[in-house]
């Protein structure tokens, strides 16, 4: 580190920090809707990389149908991309709770194999509908370009709209899961499924719903993704591991947990990619956590349901 | 004799399971196709040992690991190693500005053999190595991940997480191991060439001997108290446990054992196909075994082989003719035998097999009507 001044170093260390935030923002949606899916009910969904793919190729569809047909909507048509991404992803994801999860919640490694096969059908739906190829959507004006506080330090604007992005939409679960008549449902149901259901809230109606906001929000993730990267049929099984990873270091079913492993994580992750190569960062950072993991199983905060 | 029948047969079914597979890949594959096919099917069936080693763990043990490819890389890669090493010797790479080191090392500018590579240079180290190694790896993650009762989900992703580790360091660590091309170009075995259609009759025939002397150890340890106690573990732990015993030892041995046979598996793999590459440790293969195991069986040491075989053939199949359909049937099918058919193939022929035999006079002996040899999977476990 020698040939750095201290001046430059904190630059470097403000502008891969925040690097580390757009990559928090992503994994953090991402890891929401899985904290949600097995953190709450315990199912293991290795399709929900594709779910945020889902939500992404819908950004992208969008985009390619707007610029088309109406070109003087293209500043505005982001917003709409991400509230159909979180519909069209809680649809599917709500049909695939129906026609598959359901039978298999009582195993839960079995679920593990179903989604993957899933997730495969999934990849090969994007190669035949899209093509292999990746793609990204054509960002509106107001997301281009960089804030420059000082002469060294460029902060990308489309990072700092998915930070406020993530902020609400991490708001909007905590309200939904810890203020609402149905989060007091959901938590219900993980509590105590057989007292829940004598105490007569729809079991089965909950897990469906449930499942299907986890995709959603895996949906928003996927729109916030393409403003940082470009999209492909297999961009969401590099995700999946990493996003397992967050969700099961931050304790599974606590929602605190889970943000402040994902901060931890890709931190650690973007300020070392800075130092050595983007693969060593990778391997440190999962190693770090793995053996976190083996001397602390059950996670950064661990969770108080009664399994 | 009766030890022999009962204990490494498994009864009078078992045997005749064993002795029909033995005579599939033992006589009828090797007469009916060609040495490019047949090549093809000693490839498939070095997957079958990492299939068999998961039917221990999963169907017996009941602890899912996701990485059994790390095993099956370090297997292989240890192979590769000692032949890369002999391919590289000071004669053959006499144009490198380092002679004696592996290409890849000289390209790299790397000047000296990394201190991991030494022992590599002696085949009966390199075949120590093939079975230490995985067995002791294991041993470490078994114990610090059991000792501590983590298990079932848990146990799944944090091995997952260990070959994507691995798989990232080796494409990262080029100089070291190759990088994303892998360890090519091996060529001799102790000055034996390796590449001929003879050496490769070889292999295949030392491949299906050990694959079945593994299923011979499976069932011994199946049948043994070790056996039974993994099975009271899958299904009540807990009372396993206040019986006073360490659960704990038998989960590490169990995942050991499959260690070590997921290695041979892949040590055959490279002798067979002149390569090893970071495409065989990772996320993908190591989830690709397990179906193999799921689709034959996940009780069923033999059923695993079947479904080995059966899906390779069809990916190489479809592939060739289909391919954007082969991830379409591939998904189809874990999605179906994990809903419809939790036990697999074997599991269909157990419960629609006599439909078949009931014509011949000797069926009554091979389904025997009050209960039949193989455990059933609980399905209403929680």
């Amino acid at each position: 580190m020698g040939e750095y001044t201290l001046n430059e170093l904190g630059s470097i260390f403000a502008m891969q920090g925040f690097a580390g935030i757009s990559l928090f923002s992503v994994l953090l949606l991402m890891a929401l809707g899985l904290a949600i899916i097995f953190g709450q009910m315990g199912v293991i969904n290795m399709a929900h990389g594709e779910f945020m793919a889902v939500g992404a190729y819908v950004t992208y569809f969008l985009s390619s149908m707007t610029e088309t047909y109406l070109p003087g909507f293209m500043p505005y048509y982001f917003l709409f991309a991400i509230v159909a991404a979180f519909f069209v992803a809680a649809i599917i994801g709500y049909f695939a709770e129906y026609a598959l999860i359901r039978h298999l919640y009582k195993r839960p490694l079995d679920t593990l194999l179903a989604t993957w096969g899933l997730s495969l059908i999934m990849q090969q739906c994007f190669r035949s509908i899209f093509g292999a190829r990746e793609v990204s959507p054509t960002l509106p004006e107001w997301l281009l370009g960089s804030y420059q506080p000082t002469e060294n330090i460029h902060i990308p604007l489309n990072g700092m709209f998915v930070l406020a992005l993530t902020f609400f939409v991490t708001a909007g679960v905590f309200y939904l899961l810890f203020k609402s008549r149905w989060g007091l449902r959901v938590r219900a149901t993980t509590q105590n499924r057989q007292m829940s259901g004598a105490v007569g809230i729809n079991t089965k109606k909950v897990d469906r719903y449930t499942f299907a906001l986890g995709c959603g929000i895996a949906g928003i993730a996927g729109a916030a993704f393409t403003t940082i990267a470009s999209t492909g049929p297999t961009t969401g099984s590099l995700y999946i591991v990493d996003t397992f990873m967050v969700v099961v270091f931050g304790g599974a079913a606590s929602l605190f947990g889970t943000i402040a492993s994902a901060f931890s994580i890709a931190q650690a992750q973007s300020i070392l990619e800075f130092f050595i190569s983007g693969s060593m960062a990778k391997v440190y950072t999962l190693l770090v956590l793995v053996l976190i993991l083996m001397f602390k199983p059950e996670g950064l905060f661990a969770s108080k349901v009664r399994r | 004799m009766q030890f022999i029948y009962e204990k490494l047969l498994g009864g009078k079914q078992g045997a005749v399971g064993f002795f029909i597979l033995a005579a599939l890949i033992l006589i009828v594959l090797p007469l009916f196709l060609d040495m490019f096919r047949l090549n093809l099917v000693g490839k498939y069936l070095t997957y079958a040992f990492a299939a068999v080693s998961i039917v221990l763990l999963w169907g017996y043990g009941g602890t899912l690991s996701l990485g059994q490819g790390i095993f099956f890389g370090l297997g292989g890669y240890a192979m590769a190693m000692f032949l890369k090493l002999e391919a590289s010797s000071p004669e053959n790479t006499a144009i490198q500005s380092t002679p004696g080191i592996p290409d890849f090392m000289d390209w790299n500018q790397l000047t000296e053999l990394p201190w991991f590579w030494l022992p590599f240079h002696s085949l009966t180290l390199t075949i120590i190595l093939i079975l230490v190694v995985p067995a002791a790896f294991a041993y470490l993650i078994g114990a610090a991940m059991f000792k501590r009762r983590v298990g079932g989900v848990y146990f799944a992703i944090i091995t997952q997480v260990i070959a994507v580790i691995l798989t990232v360091l080796i494409v990262g660590q080029q100089g070291f191991t190759g990088g994303i091309n892998g360890i090519t170009d091996l060529r001799t075995l102790n000055g034996w060439d390796i590449t001929t259609d003879s050496a490769k009759l070889i292999f295949y025939f030392l491949n299906a001997f050990l694959l079945l002397g593994v299923i011979i150890v499976g069932r011994f340890i199946l049948t043994s108290k070790v056996g039974s106690l993994l099975l009271a573990m899958k299904d009540k732990e807990d009372r396993v446990r206040f019986s006073g015993y360490d659960v704990a030892n038998f989960k590490i041995f169990i995942f050991c054992i499959a260690a070590v046979i997921a290695a041979i598996g892949g040590a055959m793999f490279t002798l067979q196909v002149g390569f090893m590459s970071p495409s065989f440790v990772g996320i993908v293969p190591s989830i690709e075994m397990v179906i193999f195991a799921a689709i034959g069986g996940r009780m069923s040491l033999i059923g695993a082989v079947y479904g080995t075989l059966l899906i390779n053939f069809s990916r190489t199949m479809f592939s060739e003719s289909f391919p954007e359909l082969w991830l379409f049937l591939m998904g189809g099918l874990f999605i179906g035998v994990v809903m419809f058919f939790p036990n697999g193939l074997a599991g269909i022929w157990q419960s629609y097999g006599h439909y078949i035999t009931r014509y011949f006079a000797f069926a009554d002996k091979f389904f025997p009507k009050e209960k039949t040899n193989l455990p059933q999977l609980n399905t209403k476990e929680s």
